[in-house]
């Protein structure tokens, strides 16, 4: 059987004035139907760009130059704009990352979930209006009626990112991608939007693919995971091996720089030197080479491939 | 508080401009005579009580009486008010229907041919002074091709059979007559509009409730005339109330090029002749008109700004 959602080799480049730069540098996973994915990495690494790109909703002068995104069978990276429409907000949702920014501050939140739901089907306005009711109880909002009269500026930031949850779900989407959902809120409300991406997978058999630079809460909500740098995956395995037992010197600087995990109290916790490259100056070679402590000859000349290195895990070192 | 102001300035002018007594009894009269006149108008009094007194009369509706037309200065006025609110009405119609279009099309498609036309347009109206285009407008319209009249407002209905509005716009001569002084008088303001509608438009594109309205699914009509369209309009509003206020003064030189009978023709003449009752009474009425109107468009802001309206009022 096919999976879900199959990307191969993706490629995003963004045309600037002094030549193209490469965002996304041959990116490939897959997705089956309830699984669920973390996508991480620092700030530039490509996560973000990865998860538009599915939507083909890349700010410009962002494009996908090359490479196939297979959704339900079909290659939706071939798509004309109308019917990536019908897809978007549809069968693939998407969470942004900023609660307050997201929502049209001028319309109600009835309105904007319902025109979300008639943009999709032909349905009439009550209906609407009910689905979306049985949305909002099940994102646990509480007196979901009176919300849909509610402007977004007299929720706060928690309820507004559980009513854009809500959106995400009316069309009973096959793929939810969460941008870094719970970046901008206080850290009790994170947990609890966590749990409720979780739980709201489990119950609906949905996918998430999960954009975030913390491992912590990846590995509490996912069982895969692919680890960004640079525009590139450079390990992809079970989050358990991953986080376990990471191959990759980045990833395990990341997970050496996490308190409470490998690292025990009290000890000073680990930090990768120096910063990741930037797109238009990444080192030749293996880009991760500079702040490698394990870096050999080889790692500055040939670009390490991704290769399975046991456990059903894959990485991207030659010196593994 | 605005109103008090602009009264009290105008209360100025009139006290130090001009001698009252000569304007009344002409110059063949003795010092002794006019003390007693002064005396008996008042005028020895000191000056906060003078003002107190022109407040209450204004209050009442009593401006004085204008020289030159030797009625009550509110009475010219209002008869004269009409024909500028109806130029300043149909300039802001013409602003509305066509900056709204022309700026959200250059904003969405910035690359477009047209878009580039409407902006090199765009500055060259703002760079041309009002009197200019409504001149090139008279000889080009009325002169060479004759389409239309080139001054006054032509046949127009007394609307409510009181003498005092006398309207242009429902007779075709009328209307005829207010087709050049109108985009004249928008010939101005136009321009700045398309502008600002298009930066507006552009910046509220960028943001990430469009965004996530692309990520909804939303079809792209919907995105630009429902959900970015409602947000652009916002700041333009608000502009939009300050410069119809301006738009009442730009009427001065649009209704001298015409010889449109209105207020700002009224003021010019007032000033030639130096009738300083109008002259104030002037003042004061365009003043109430900008409060009136930059009320009215705050109302309506809070219609289509939800985060304006006072959370008792729901």
């Amino acid at each position: 059987m096919s999976h879900l959602l199959d990307i191969q080799d993706l490629e995003v480049k963004f045309a600037l004035r002094t030549g193209d730069i490469t965002a996304i540098d041959g990116v490939s996973f897959v997705l089956d139907r309830g699984e669920k994915l973390g996508l991480v990495g620092e700030s530039g690494a490509g996560k973000s760009v990865t998860g538009f790109s599915i939507i083909n909703l890349i700010s410009k002068p962002g494009y996908i130059s090359k490479g196939k995104i297979c959704f339900e069978g079909n290659e939706i990276s071939s798509y004309s704009d109308e019917q990536m429409r019908k897809i978007r907000g549809n069968r693939i949702s998407m969470i942004f990352q900023d609660p307050m920014m997201t929502l049209n501050p001028v319309f109600t939140i009835g309105f904007q979930m319902i025109e979300t739901l008639q943009a999709h089907q032909k349905i009439s306005k009550s209906d609407a209006r009910e689905i979306a009711l049985e949305k909002l109880k099940k994102v646990h909002i509480p007196s979901p009626e009176q919300r849909l009269s509610q402007y977004p500026h007299e929720l706060s930031g928690g309820m507004r990112q559980r009513i854009i949850i809500a959106i995400s779900l009316l069309t009973d989407p096959a793929i939810i991608i969460a941008d870094e959902p719970t970046t901008a809120l206080d850290v009790t409300i994170q947990a609890e939007i966590m749990d409720l991406l979780q739980e709201l997978c489990e119950s609906d058999n949905m996918a998430l693919i999960l954009i975030t630079h913390d491992l912590g809460v990846v590995s509490q909500v996912t069982e895969k995971i692919a680890v960004m740098y640079a525009g590139k995956i450079i390990e992809y395995g079970s989050t358990d091996q991953v986080v376990k037992h990471p191959v990759h010197p980045y990833t395990e600087g990341l997970i050496k720089s996490i308190p409470g995990t490998v690292i025990k109290p009290g000890e000073d916790l680990v930090q990768i030197p120096g910063m990741m490259p930037t797109l238009t100056n990444i080192p030749p070679g293996c880009a991760f080479n500079p702040r490698c402590y394990l870096k050999g000859a080889i790692c500055t000349t040939q670009t390490p491939e991704l290769k399975d290195v046991g456990n059903g895990v894959s990485a991207a070192c030659h010196m593994k | 508080m605005v109103m008090l102001i602009i009264s009290l300035i105008g209360f100025s002018i009139k006290r130090n401009i001009g001698d009252p007594i000569r304007d009344l009894v002409g110059e063949r009269v003795t010092p002794e005579e006019r003390a007693v006149i002064a005396d008996k108008l008042g005028l020895n009094d000191p000056f906060f009580k003078q003002y107190t007194r022109f407040v209450k009369n204004v209050l009442h509706g009593d401006f004085g009486t204008s020289l030159i037309y030797r009625k009550p200065c509110l009475e010219v006025i209002l008869k004269h008010a009409p024909a500028t609110i109806e130029l300043v009405l149909g300039a802001a119609l013409i602003i509305i229907f066509i900056s709204l279009p022309l700026g959200v099309f250059a904003a969405l498609k910035p690359k477009h041919l047209f878009s580039k036309c409407i902006m090199g347009f765009s500055t060259l109206g703002v760079s041309i002074p009002v009197f200019l285009t409504a001149i090139m407008f008279i000889y080009l319209f009325s002169v060479t091709l004759g389409w239309l009249p080139s001054y006054g407002r032509g046949e127009t209905v007394d609307l409510f059979n009181n003498g005092y509005w006398n309207s242009g716009l429902l007779t075709i001569d009328g209307l005829k007559h207010l087709v050049l002084p109108c985009v004249s008088l928008a010939s101005i303001m136009l321009p700045l509009y398309i502008r600002l509608i298009r930066s507006e438009m552009m910046e509220v594109l960028e943001t990430e409730y469009i965004k996530y309205a692309w990520a909804k699914g939303l079809a792209p009509t919907r995105i630009w005339l429902v959900h970015a369209f409602k947000n652009t309009l916002l700041p333009v509003v608000t502009v939009f109330g300050l410069q119809i206020g301006i738009m009442f003064a730009f009427t001065i030189l649009t209704e001298t090029v015409f010889q449109w009978q209105g207020m700002g023709f009224m003021f010019l003449e007032a000033i030639q002749r130096a009738d300083i009752s109008l002259l104030i009474a002037y003042l004061v009425v365009v003043a109430s008109v900008f409060v009136l109107v930059n009320t009215v468009v705050d109302i309506f802001y809070g219609f289509i700004n939800p985060t304006v309206r006072i959370s008792g009022t729901k």
